[in-house]
């Protein structure tokens, strides 16, 4: 249908027919206030806010649920509407407490702006208020009736967004109040959505209320530290502290969305059990030390081990940046001239960049997800492990009647909407994708989603099958952590380097350099791989760079405290493969990024590996890694740049046994989330998640 | 049940088979004895558009408030679509000065089961539910039995009467909720969802119960239905005036000397409906003023009476004919108190959706009761007006402007006597450190 035109304010303007008035207006720069219109979610028209005058009609119409019409002649700011607006405000803050001044809104509250802009400036109101008192639904989550002016924006994004459904309304009139469904807490992913789409101060923060004022951070748009998904958190920053993160810009991938991790689970940057000092072994004990002491101790053992040819093995991180990792597989290749480097695999990406190889356009975006006409998801709980995905097909579902299939050992989430969901055994996952061929094939493209149940050749497999649905089909190979996809990008391999490109040796996975006897030295930075595994060489010297004092950091016989992501800039890769930039929020005293020691153990040991600054190790990156040669603006402006595909045939010597997924929950992180007490306090909150 | 002494100016359509005094709800049998299920009996031989236009023909227009012709809302409903289509009936009658729709369910509940049967038919509906508002408890005993007699009879379930069609029909309880009267709010309910009013469009015709295209009208409509189609559509529309056919069934209290509820042609005179049939104005006092259609429509003071009972007579002065529910106030009236006791009804009542409606019947309702108190002050009157203004046209259904409507016709027709409150106010202020009344 050809698009409309229209008068707003005077100013012609043209529409898709269906549009909303309000989002017509709002494409061509007149905003029509509104409380409840929240974009993307179902219409309200409760607010009142967005009545609009029409001509010809005798009411006000809502801006908000009335599509634009050929012809039609729009006033958005006559005295009429600004009148009623005026009215409205009136309305709202009748029985509103007025309690600004302390209020965590305040300052970015709506119906502070609305109220500053259209509100009357006296008021009429002069008998008692209805009062509500504050309750708290978790330890993340409360609420305060009387802020509340029932836009119903959080039960709609719980509900249509989430598929959680945890809160709904009780009583009527002027006492109905936002209530939790399960009674008197929340049953729920505490992502804090509602927290973020509250429009007023009425649901705040369990870690952030009554902190401080909007104004006195620095807001600091970074990626959230967590899993791989890989969205954007605004961290809120007073004096090097973070304070809060949230998610109101929606300016990065992830839209309007943020789980529980991003918005919450930043509080290991000050956990009090951080290393904040080197420590060298003295005497058999940890002891700190300065930082020179403790460089020139490990550079030591480095130069004389690699004088006398003995054996490095090194195991990098999946939190780390590109920029560290690359770094440091530079390092190990040419500073220490070892091949024995790697670190711990949750998906087997490699296997799936073979089997694409020479293919466009086959690997998907978090955007696709969103756009996809069918999605199969195979052997992976997307709620728990890979929340924005699960958003992003929910979404998707909403917007575009996606039809989802969902192959997994247990029910999952996405059951709730699925055209079909089989369950199946680990191992069978395959044969029962299989059965849903005919289905697939009707569709007019595809998605697959895919966790550590597959790998190896299943890997293969999958692809053929996809292949022969004949349809295009893209794949997303889902891995555990920020930097997951990163690490692998960056030839933290034993058996190949940056951009998967062959090396000459093979050198030692994981596994087998624990295993080594014969094993001089074992340099691990962000990992904890003696969580799990024993170090089979007594004689090992052992150099850590972490947060805190892991497994492996006791067994050291140097530690660097080092900084976590939120304390460094750097970029990350997330599981779709997208590019995306670190900005340093907090400020933590005594520890260094891992690219700074590495380049001061460089510099200590007399090694010429380049400048390490964050910067100028990307430049490197975009020059040598295939795939990232992507546009700088995009990154340097907080976007997300995707990656290409590695072209071309990869050698694949890994044994799938070594690709693992931890298996993380909603609320759990690997080492992060034990060090998180926001999430240690959801996780241990009686009842199902909280009870008072 | 026992109901009110009929007068010789009714015109008996709907409450024919009533019989004074009268012990029993009239059963299937007595039903049948006198031409019941007749009217569905015909129409099973007519098509859905002879049906429909039957009813266009009879100037039938909805008794639950609106006044919308009858069988242009059937004539709405996509008959070709392939959803299910529903019938809905809305007996939650809880209009401030209406008692009709359940004098029809306690006497001759079959009544409205054929008028059901015939407005199933002409859409080709196969289930129906009658939404009973949850004070009429006592009263969904009586609508089921009706209901097990008439599935007895071959006059529910399947195969009716041999026709091969299959219609269901159950009853259905609100819980307490004037709003639920409200058609969409109604059909949430139905659904088991909080009952709040729903965006239109979609109406229910194209989109109702369940997202299947329903007919809901009221329960005095849908009664009026198998007396049309026995006698035609023209016959019923010549009873009332020209664009309101038929008979009405007025509720007629307050302070009269004989109220009750009588059936009356469409038109009748007000006063006449007072004087005569209602016996004049108790204890031979002066009549102050008339609401003429239920607590929403704007008040007529007692000069604007003489006017004919229909919708555009009403509409004309600025009222409304409403539900049929006639409230009749003497000169003794206290209307400052009579406002506030308006408006506590619809602050109990708002669902608190909107804001307007939410926060203006609160405010209002604490504002007049100070007023009545002879706690207010010089500018209540007109804040009263003004906000009742505020929320005319501007709620998201109908209940606001309910609540504004008749704010501003008291307000407005009545300010001497919110003056006379303030003066009283004055007398009693100031007292030192006075606490704000709190009314809730
Ligand atoms: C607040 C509100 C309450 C209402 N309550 C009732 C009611 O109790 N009974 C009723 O029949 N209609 C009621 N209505 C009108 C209905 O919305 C609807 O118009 C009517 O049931 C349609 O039937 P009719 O066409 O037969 O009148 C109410 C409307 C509003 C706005
Ligand atoms: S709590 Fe906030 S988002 Fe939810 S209804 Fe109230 S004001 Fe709206
Ligand atoms: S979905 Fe993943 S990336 Fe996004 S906020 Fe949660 S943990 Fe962080
Ligand atoms: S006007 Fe608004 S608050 Fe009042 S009953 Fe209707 S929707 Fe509810």
């Amino acid at each position: 249908m050809p698009d409309v035109t229209l008068t707003i304010n005077g100013q012609a303007v043209t529409a898709a027919p269906g549009t909303l008035i309000i989002e017509a207006a709002r494409r061509h720069g007149i905003e029509i206030p509104a409380f409840c219109y929240y974009e993307g979610y179902s219409l309200q028209a409760a607010c009142r806010m967005c009545l609009v005058e029409i001509e010809k009609n005798p009411k006000l119409q809502p801006g908000c649920t009335m599509p634009v019409a050929e012809g039609m002649v729009v006033l958005t700011e006559s005295p009429k509407v600004v009148e009623t607006r005026k009215a409205m405000l009136e309305f709202l803050l009748s029985n509103h407490p007025l309690d600004c001044p302390v209020c965590d809104k305040g300052g970015e509250c709506e119906l502070q702006d609305m109220s500053f802009r259209y509100g009357a400036g006296e008021s009429r109101f002069t008998e008692l208020k209805v009062h509500g008192e504050e309750q708290q639904w978790s330890p993340v989550v409360y609420y305060d009736p009387a802020r509340c002016i029932l836009c119903y924006r959080c039960v709609r994004v719980c509900d249509e967004g989430l598929g959680v459904t945890a809160l709904g309304t009780q009583n009527r009139g002027v006492i109905s109040e936002i209530i939790p469904n399960a009674g008197d807490h929340l049953v729920c992913d505490e992502c804090g959505m509602c927290i973020d789409i509250c429009p007023v101060g009425a649901l705040t923060s369990g870690t952030y209320r009554y902190k401080s004022r909007p104004w006195e951070m620095n807001h600091v748009g970074t990626i959230c530290a967590h899993c791989s998904d890989g969205c954007k958190t605004t961290l809120a920053v007073r004096d090097g502290e973070i304070l809060r993160g949230n998610n109101r810009d929606r300016s990065g991938i992830n839209g309007e969305f943020l789980c529980i991790k991003g918005r919450y689970a930043f509080d290991f940057v000050r956990h009090p059990e951080r290393l904040q000092s080197p420590l060298l072994r003295v005497n058999g004990e940890l002891q700190p030390v300065s930082w020179s002491e403790a460089l020139s101790a490990a550079a030591a053992k480095f130069n004389e081990v690699k004088a006398r040819g003995g054996r490095f093995g090194v195991i990098g991180a999946t939190r780390t940046t590109n920029e560290e990792n690359y770094f440091l597989q530079k390092f190990a290749r040419q500073g220490l001239g070892t091949a024995n480097i790697d670190h711990r695999r949750s998906g087997d990406v490699v296997t799936l960049l073979d089997a694409l190889s020479g293919r466009a356009n086959a690997l998907a975006t978090v955007e696709d997800l969103y756009t996809a006409k069918a999605a199969l998801v195979i052997g992976s709980d997307l709620a728990q492990q890979h929340p924005l995905f699960a958003f992003q097909l929910r979404a998707n579902w909403r917007h575009h009647q996606l039809t989802a299939y969902v192959v997994t050992p247990g029910p999952v989430r996405e059951d709730l909407y699925a055209a079909r969901a089989i369950r199946s055994e680990a191992g069978k996952e395959l044969e029962a994708a299989a059965s849903l061929r005919d289905d697939l094939a009707k569709s007019q493209d595809l998605v697959i989603l895919f966790g550590d149940a597959i790998k190896g050749d299943a890997v293969r497999r999958l692809v053929e099958f996809g292949d022969s649905l004949g349809i295009p089909v893209k794949y997303l190979c889902l891995v555990d952590y920020a930097n997951s996809r990163g690490a692998m990008d960056m030839g933290l391999l034993p058996d190949l380097g940056p951009g998967y490109q062959p090396t000459q040796t093979r050198g030692l996975n994981w596994r087998e350099m624990l295993a080594d006897p014969a094993l001089d030295v074992l340099w691990v930075v962000g990992e904890d791989p003696l969580e799990e595994t024993a170090l089979a060489s007594a004689n090992a010297f052992v150099v850590v760079q972490d947060l805190f004092l892991t497994e492996t950091a006791k067994r050291a016989d140097v530690v660097f405290p080092s900084a976590s992501a939120y304390e460094k800039t750097g970029t990350v890769t997330n599981s779709a493969g997208q590019v995306q930039r670190l900005k340093q929020a907090a400020k933590v005293m005594g520890v260094k990024p891992d690219l700074d020691i590495m380049g001061l153990l460089a510099k200590e040991m007399g090694l010429n590996l380049g400048i390490w600054i964050p910067d100028k190790v990307f430049e490197e990156i975009r020059r040598t890694v295939r795939g990232y040669n992507v546009a700088l603006p995009v990154i340097a402006t907080g976007g997300a740049a995707q990656t290409g595909a590695a072209d071309g045939r990869i050698p694949v010597t890994v044994p799938p046994e070594l690709i693992r997924s931890a298996g993380d929950t909603l609320f759990t992180s690997g080492t992060l989330g034990r060090y998180s007490g926001m999430l240690r306090s959801v996780m241990e909150a009686p009842g199902t998640l909280y009870k008072p | 049940m026992l109901f009110n002494e009929p007068h010789p100016l009714e015109v008996k359509v709907l409450t024919r088979r009533f019989e004074y005094p009268n012990a029993e709800p009239i059963g299937i049998d007595r039903f049948l004895a006198t031409r019941g299920y007749e009217g569905f009996r015909k129409a099973l031989g007519m098509t859905p558009e002879q049906i429909i236009d039957e009813v266009k023909k009879s100037n039938l227009r909805g008794r639950g408030g609106a006044g919308f012709p009858t069988g242009m809302k059937w004539s709405f409903v996509p008959r070709q679509s392939p959803k299910p289509k529903y019938i809905v009936v809305n007996a939650d009658e809880s209009e401030p000065g209406t008692c009709k729709d359940r004098i029809i369910l306690e006497n001759d509940p079959h009544r409205l089961i054929e008028g059901v049967l015939i407005a199933a038919r002409a859409i080709n509906a196969s289930r129906g539910w009658i939404y009973i508002r949850g004070e009429y408890r006592y009263l969904i005993a009586v609508v089921d039995k009706a209901i097990e007699e008439a599935y007895q009879h071959g006059f529910l379930g399947e195969n009716i009467q041999g026709s091969g069609w299959t219609f269901h029909l159950s009853t259905h309880s609100g819980a307490g909720a004037y709003e639920c009267g409200e058609e969409s709010a109604l059909l949430n309910s139905l659904e088991g969802l909080r009952g709040n009013p729903r965006l239109k469009p979609p109406f229910p015709a194209t989109s109702g119960a369940f997202q299947c295209p329903t007919v809901l009208n009221n329960v005095e409509t849908y009664s009026a239905v198998p007396d049309i189609i026995l006698n035609g559509g023209e016959w019923y529309s010549n009873l009332g005036t020209p664009k309101n056919g038929g008979t009405r069934l007025f509720c007629l209290s307050g302070h009269v000397n004989r109220p009750g509820v009588y059936e009356l042609p469409m038109g009748f005179n007000l006063l006449r409906l007072i004087n005569e049939v209602g016996g004049g104005v108790r204890g031979g006092r002066k009549l102050k003023a008339v609401i003429p259609g239920g607590s929403s429509c704007p008040v007529l003071k007692a000069e604007e009476c003489d006017l004919p009972m229909d919708h555009e007579s009403l509409a004309k002065i600025g009222s409304m004919l409403g539900s049929g529910g006639v409230v009749v106030m003497d000169e003794t009236t206290d209307m400052v108190k009579a406002m506030f006791r308006i408006m506590k009804f619809y602050a109990h009542e708002s669902c608190g959706w909107c804001i307007p409606c939410r926060e203006g019947t609160a405010w209002l309702k604490k504002l007049l009761g100070r007023l009545d108190e002879g706690l207010g002050v010089s500018t209540d009157i007109d804040l009263a007006n003004e906000l009742a203004r505020n929320m005319l046209g501007k709620t998201f259904c109908a209940l606001g402007d309910a609540a504004a409507m008749p704010t501003i016709s008291f307000v407005e027709k009545f300010r001497g006597e919110f003056e006379a409150k303030l003066k009283s106010a004055q007398a009693q202020a100031p007292v030192p450190g006075a606490q704000p009344l709190a009314v809730l």
